[in-house]
């Protein structure tokens, strides 16, 4: 026992020996997303609006590629948490099951859905 | 005895009791702009879509992002993505335990204001 510290010994002791990953993942993600979001905005931003040939040209490149893929990975699950927290705020009982089921599909869908296009814009 | 006057107890302030405050506004701003993001991030994905099918079907997803529709979302997007990414620093910085008094509180939140108007006009220029 003389060993073990005090943070050691009563980690893992509380009601519900989890809960803060979803804190923890918001704040990683949202660090995250403060350096994604620029570099997408100013690499997204300008190609709307180019023809087809020129929107196609441009996720051939590695770089805006590469921050939108992430930028969607990230984006799409700092939704899915940040939407359940509001969710579990407003709504109650089989409700908010469904909605948060839903939201959960949704950001997967929509994830799944963006890296499809942008491999197949990159290849 | 637990039971005694279920359901009819005093109950705690309403939200409509309270004056409307800066640091509440601004706190409401970020949970609004945050979901309401979803509709430019599926605008964005099916543009991507279409552009990774055909010339055809980008043209009609083109004209979308493009319009009216598009431009009105794409602008309310941004200032929603500049406003929503400073609370976002914001709530950082309060949860290292720092920026909690009221006047630092109020400071901050007339600069995620401030600020994501001036990221805006700034990203209207530059695209």
């Amino acid at each position: 026992m003389a060993f073990l510290t005090d943070r050691k010994r009563a980690s893992g002791l509380g009601s519900a020996k989890t809960g803060t990953e979803h804190f923890w993942n918001m704040q990683v993600s949202s660090v995250a997303l403060a350096i994604l979001v620029p570099l997408f905005v100013f690499t997204f931003g300008p190609v709307v609006g180019e023809d087809h040939a020129a929107v196609v040209a441009h996720f051939a490149r590695p770089f805006p590629a590469i921050v939108a893929a992430l930028t969607i990975v990230v984006g799409f699950s700092h939704f899915k948490n940040g939407a359940q927290v509001m969710i579990e705020d407003y709504a109650h009982g089989t409700m908010r099951k469904a909605l948060i089921i839903g939201v959960i599909c949704l950001s997967y869908a929509c994830m799944a859905t963006g890296l499809f296009a942008l491999v197949r814009l990159a290849l | 005895m637990a039971d005694v006057n279920r359901g009819n107890r005093p109950l705690s302030p309403h939200l409509q009791i309270y004056r409307p405050q800066l640091t509440s506004i601004t706190s409401i701003l970020t949970r609004i702009t945050g979901n309401a993001l979803i509709l430019a991030s599926i605008l964005v994905v099916w543009w991507l879509l279409a552009a990774s099918y055909d010339a055809d079907y980008f043209a009609v997803a083109d004209a979308v992002v493009t319009g009216w529709f598009g431009k009105l979302v794409f602008l309310g997007s941004i200032w929603a993505i500049w406003y929503h990414m400073l609370a976002g620093l914001r709530h950082l910085y309060y949860d290292s335990g720092r920026g909690l008094d009221i006047p630092t509180a109020e400071r901050l939140g007339w600069a995620c204001i401030g600020g994501s108007v001036v990221l805006t006009l700034i990203t209207v220029v530059i695209l």
